[in-house]
């Protein structure tokens, strides 16, 4: 299988600094990847190393099967599309105008240009300049901008950067739409809530290295981290106590009505199928460590092995 | 070509959207009258004067003037875009750096060109119209070269504006080295060129000199303008120094667009490496 985006031992430095040290990432056709990591971890270096804006110090890069800093530079940018960070347009342009612009450079015709206004609900604003938009529409013009051309592989550089949560939602509800159709989507970000749903694999970087790579069951199995289980239900004081500790289970609170247990991951099933069989429980609530839990998880090893 | 059309174009039209081309025109046109009007006022009398000495004091004030609004037009050209973030996003689409570089220069150049066609021709009819003039063939061959040569002497500081703009890392600072730039080949390279010659006790021959001129484009676009007027000796100053008539105008107007090509090459070479 060929990868769309594919980083062999990549590394960049600038001078004393070193931004990437040795990324080993391969992206398969269709999926969505979320890079994540704090200001600084090398995502927007790894986005310019991906669109040849930057050249590697050292290491293999190719996207969609060619070297984006060579000969075919030119057809590899009509092939995709990217939206940089904190972004903002020729503000005494009108949103129409804008995209004219891109969709002219990449020569888009204008049927696509007025669909993707359309599509991104800015018909109505087109005609307005953009120094009137509100920063939900100037990141929908954005996106918009990165679609022309229907790339094959999208590039979000921190979308969800200071939008309100519509906003953002209705950003990953375009995301969605986008990995229906099979396009690849590399996203960026230090904001975790929400994204989960929308991503099949989550990179995490810091300080330039990769930390942890995988869909997010991979990470939660890797990182071993515990599971809070809830139970609700009616049953006498002191009952479940003394059948929690017979399974070895140390870390648990218990009343009438309720009852949390913080388990292992591996004493995950015991525990629920335990629960399951008393008719005394009602409700059965199982919450498995969030992204955000996951990567203080993998930065805090990082800091621990750094010391 | 495509590229660097869509990209003048859009330059094109940001800068009337901004009303660049209004408030240049009007500008022009203003000084124009003003002189026309005021011009004779050091003879004890105002009115509109001559549209012939009118063009030899405007040529003295375009020089202040011009490089002014062309390097504030385009200082902020790379360096501005580089902190909206649409010149990283430029970079990413199907087009070189060389035909952004390129077609901002086509915009800019042609917005000056507009609206110094506009302000300086409207106001040469007017002026024409209310002397008399309006029949002589000399004196629109006169104001055509003048408003040639203050077109070109707008876009060498439009290649210088983009100089320094692809040099400065922020755009204040970019605006710095334009007024550097600015006060340098307008004020400071006359004052140096006369300190040499009068310090080298007539080392430089004056066969030299008028060539030394060559190396200051402000000096050249005011060798092409006052040298061919008789009116023109008692303002001149240092360029009535060198013979008047060792250059053809239409020379002149080459080496100006020699200065244009240069800073623009340097510019496009400096872009290249430019790091975003």
């Amino acid at each position: 299988m060929s990868f769309v985006v594919d980083l062999q031992h990549v590394s960049k430095v600038y001078g004393e600094v070193i931004a990437l040290k040795g990324l080993n990432l391969q992206v398969a056709p269709g999926e969505v990847i979320g890079l994540l990591g704090h200001n600084g971890a090398g995502k927007t270096t790894t986005i310019k190393l991906i669109l040849g804006m930057i050249a590697a110090s050292s290491g293999q890069l190719q996207v969609l099967g060619e070297s984006p800093r060579g000969r075919s530079a030119r057809t590899l940018r009509m092939q995709w599309g990217y939206l940089p960070e904190s972004m903002s347009f020729y503000e005494q342009l009108t949103g129409r105008e804008v995209l004219d612009y891109f969709g002219r450079l990449k020569r888009v015709a204008i049927a696509e240009r007025k669909a993707l206004l359309e599509q991104l609900g800015l018909a109505e604003a087109a005609d307005r300049r953009v120094k009137t938009y509100s920063k939900g529409m100037r990141q929908r013009l954005g996106l918009a901008q990165a679609l022309l051309g229907r790339p094959r592989l999208l590039l979000l550089d921190e979308p969800t950067v200071g939008l309100d949560p519509i906003a953002t939602r209705d950003l990953y509800l375009t995301l969605d739409g986008l990995r229906q159709h099979g396009t690849t989507v590399i996203l960026s970000s230090h904001v975790l809530s929400g994204i989960e749903k929308h991503i099949d694999r989550v990179a995490i970087l810091r300080k330039g290295s990769l930390r942890a790579l995988g869909s997010i069951e991979q990470l939660r199995h890797n990182a071993g981290l515990p599971i809070r289980i809830r139970a609700r239900g009616h049953w006498p004081v002191g009952t479940w106590e003394t059948r929690l500790q017979r399974e070895g289970v140390i870390n648990y609170q218990v009343n009438g009505t309720q009852l949390e247990v913080i388990s292992a991951f591996d004493a995950k099933l015991d525990i629920m199928r335990l629960l399951l069989s008393d008719a005394a429980v009602d409700d059965l609530d199982v919450q498995p460590p969030s992204l955000e839990t996951l990567y203080v998880h993998f930065n805090r090893e990082q800091e621990a092995s750094d010391a | 070509m495509h590229e660097i059309l869509t990209v003048s174009l859009k330059e094109f039209r940001d800068g009337m959207r901004n009303m660049w081309v209004f408030a240049i025109t009007v500008i022009f046109a203003l000084f124009a009258l003003g002189l026309a009007y005021f011009g004779s006022a050091a003879s004890g009398q105002v009115g509109f004067t001559s549209l012939d000495t009118t063009i030899v004091s405007l040529a003295s004030l375009a020089i202040f003037v011009i490089p002014l609004i062309a390097l504030m037009l385009a200082y902020d050209s790379i360096v501005g875009e580089e902190e909206l973030g649409t010149l990283l996003l430029l970079l990413s689409y199907p087009v070189t750096r060389f035909q952004i570089l390129a077609g901002k220069f086509i915009g800019h150049a042609a917005l000056l060109a507009m609206s110094t066609v506009m302000g300086f021709g409207l106001a040469g009819i007017a002026i024409a119209a209310l002397t008399g003039q309006l029949m002589s063939v000399n004196l629109w061959q006169a104001l055509g070269f003048f408003i040639a040569s203050a077109m070109l002497l707008g876009w060498v500081f439009i290649a210088f504006a983009y100089l320094v703009s692809v040099f400065a890392s922020e755009k204040s600072r970019a605006a710095g080295l334009a007024l550097i730039i600015w006060f340098f080949f307008v004020l400071v390279f006359d004052l140096l060129l006369l300190g040499i010659l009068v310090g080298s006790h007539g080392a430089i021959s004056a066969r030299v000199f008028p060539f030394l001129l060559l190396l200051n484009p402000a000096d050249v676009f005011r060798l092409a303008n006052l040298a061919g007027f008789e009116a023109a000796q008692a303002y001149s100053g240092l360029v009535s120094v060198a013979t008047a008539h060792l250059f053809r105008p239409w020379l002149l107007l080459v080496v100006l667009a020699v200065w244009t090509i240069i800073p623009f090459s340097v510019a496009a070479l400096l872009f290249q490496r430019r790091t975003p």
